[in-house]
């Protein structure tokens, strides 16, 4: 069985986030970068399942990233952490690909590596589109269940939890398929020294659009256009209610108004 | 090679950040060794970091070594420094052990499930290491030991002692290396010392009374153990150099936040240039130390002629260079710094008996010294 987990490189949460006003790309240079959590969380599991006693040790699991060049080492973390193999498609043509390109692109890099099961993370924590899962399975012409709270795999199926606001959902695909995790799922295990020098030996492809077959600026497909970009507003003050015996009421009142209740 | 370098000091940070910083001063206040915390850095592959990968070690170099106890002492220098001491002794089992004795304690001591202690100070026998009187009687096909060590960390909680006894006349000639498993019938520990600092690591006496091992857990030949005493502190004197500068890199940031905020007279303390000068002065002290660490791990590594002098003068540079770091880090957070919660006077607790261990800062002048004149 053959798992791609799709990894991101980000700006540190811990960090200040900029983005850049002149080309809308998120500035790089402002804060860390890091593994976004939620992918080490998505190669949690599949590691998890390749060790687990009921995977045979048939596992291969591969991280996928589209990524600058500059992202190499953290994608190499991936290795690190356990994973077999690592693809990175690099090419300055895609920086500031919408979330259309980049599903076509880590599409083709999927179907060209062959794959039983997909892993995302359900939210990536500076692009916040959350639909990138969804638009992978459709172009990739298999099932899709998205923000999954557990994850069982067997040969044939993928079945978990999907958690909503109102109830929680059973939910299982036949294999091949698309699922994308939540936060929900356990910590990512810390990459150790042996896997850090086994990483530097395992199969690292570096592929760029062309390789795939896309070209970036094609003006046939549908794309998104960015309109407006503004700094972030200043943090504002925040409302100080002083109880006066009322101080619960007020409190209700303002959650109530602000819709936070 | 950089970029490997990096990613395994990264992992080391990420395990001091998580597992170390967080309970530095609670350990402290609670003189709690933290086993369970050790076995996590066994994992990473903290338990061995240039023992051989055979039987478990991670097989990296000096280089990686003191790159990584620096990390590990941002995050608790007591801790750093016992799992400097614990590498000490895995590397002379792995290196002056046999295949047997290798196979035997390497795994449990890389692993970290298995701790280890080095016992060669005793009440009557310091800096002046060659005058020990424990004594390992032979008898059959085992020795017999007799006597007391001094200041041994880890003593109490660990698996393995690596125990330096006289089994021939006085003098360094006569000494072996033997490592006494713990439980061994005659094996007994003395009270947890009270400290002014590492109070996250135990340190006890170990007493022998008729403590008979085999022959087979001596270290190489009778009469090596002096030998193997003193290359171990070779490395140990790296790593110790390297918790050093890693508290007192951790205290000088911690002060250059404090005089960015802290106001007095109007205006941010670092806007006086008497704070600036002393700010550049543990930058420049503490850059110093660490270019002649890295200079001494590297001869140790490349099996330099004058290992022994580099390693001696890195030691006694970065112990007391880190130590008046640490020190002014606490002068410039003025009452702060001497609150425990500021965390800035357990580093100056915990950095001033480096000055002491793996060899007085004397005795490093005493080997610079005498090398110099000898070449004379």
């Amino acid at each position: 069985m053959k798992i791609i987990v799709l990894v991101k490189e980000v700006p540190d949460t811990y960090g200040e986030r900029k983005l850049d006003l002149e080309t809308g790309l998120a500035d790089r240079a402002a804060s860390e970068s890091v593994l976004d959590e939620i992918s080490e969380r998505a190669l949690e599991v599949a590691l998890a399942h390749a060790g687990s006693a009921g995977s045979a040790g048939d596992v291969e699991v591969v991280v996928l990233s589209m990524a600058p060049e500059s992202a190499a080492a953290t994608i190499r973390k991936g290795l690190a952490m356990g994973a077999a193999s690592a693809i990175h498609i690099a090419d300055p043509d895609l920086a500031g690909a919408d979330l259309g390109l980049t599903a076509r692109t880590l599409a083709a890099a999927i179907r060209r590596a062959g794959f039983d099961l997909v892993i995302t993370g359900n939210l990536s924590t500076d692009g916040s589109g959350g639909v990138l899962a969804a638009m992978l399975a459709e172009l990739l012409e298999v099932p899709n269940v998205t923000a999954l709270s557990s994850v069982e795999i067997t040969a044939d199926t993928v079945a978990g939890t999907r958690s909503t606001d109102d109830a929680a959902m059973r939910v299982s695909a036949p294999l091949p398929a698309v699922i994308s995790i939540t936060e929900a799922l356990p910590d990512a295990r810390l990459p150790n020294f042996k896997g850090i020098m086994a990483a530097k030996k395992k199969p690292f492809e570096t592929l760029t659009a062309a390789d795939l077959g896309i070209e970036p600026h094609d003006l046939s497909v549908a794309a998104s256009i960015l309109t407006a970009i503004a700094e972030k507003p200043p943090r504002a003050a925040g409302v100080k209610i002083t109880d006066e015996g009322d101080g619960g009421t007020k409190i209700a009142e303002f959650l109530i108004e602000n819709r936070l209740a | 090679m950089t970029e490997e370098r990096d990613a395994l000091v990264e992992a080391v940070r990420e395990f001091a950040d998580a597992e170390l910083a967080p309970n530095a001063s609670r350990w402290d206040t609670e003189k709690h060794f933290p086993i369970d915390t050790l076995r996590k850095a066994g994992q990473l592959g903290l338990g061995g970091v240039y023992v051989r990968e055979d039987f478990g070690g991670s097989g990296l170099s000096r280089l990686d070594a003191v790159a990584m106890f620096e990390e590990l002492a941002k995050g608790d220098t007591a801790i750093a420094a016992y799992i400097s001491i614990h590498n000490m002794v895995a590397w002379m089992i792995d290196t002056f052990g046999d295949v047997a004795q290798r196979e035997r304690w390497i795994p449990g001591l890389t692993a970290m499930t298995d701790l280890g202690s080095y016992c060669l100070t005793e009440p009557g026998a310091g800096s002046d290491a060659a005058a020990i009187t424990t004594s390992a009687r032979r008898e059959g096909d085992e020795y017999v030991i007799n006597g007391v060590k001094q200041f041994v960390s880890g003593a109490g909680s660990s698996a393995v002692y690596v125990v330096m006894a006289r089994t021939g006349d006085q003098g360094p000639k006569g000494i072996s290396a033997i490592v006494v498993p713990d439980g061994t019938p005659g094996l007994s520990f003395g009270r947890n010392e009270q400290k002014m600092g590492w109070n996250a690591q135990p340190t006890r006496q170990v007493v022998f009374e008729d403590v008979r091992v085999p022959i087979a857990n001596r270290l190489s030949a009778e009469g090596e153990g002096f030998g193997i005493a003193m290359k171990g502190l070779n490395g140990g004197r790296l790593n110790i150099a390297a918790c050093s500068i890693g508290g007192a890199q951790w205290a000088l940031e911690r002060a250059l936040r404090y005089v960015s905020e802290r106001e007095t007279f109007g205006a941010p303390l670092a806007t006086n240039q008497a704070v600036m000068f002393t700010l550049a002065d543990m930058e420049t002290d503490l850059q110093a130390a660490r270019a002649l660490l890295q200079r001494a791990a590297a001869k140790l590594d490349d099996g330099a002629s004058d290992v022994v002098p580099a390693c001696a003068m890195a030691k006694r540079f970065a112990t007391d260079a880190a130590f008046d770091v640490a020190n002014s880090a606490l002068q410039l957070h003025g009452g702060y710094g001497y609150l425990h919660e500021y965390g800035i006077e357990r580093v100056v607790r915990d950095l001033r008996v480096h000055q002491i261990l793996e060899g007085t800062n004397e005795i490093m002048r005493l080997i610079v010294g005498r090398d110099l004149v000898s070449k004379l």
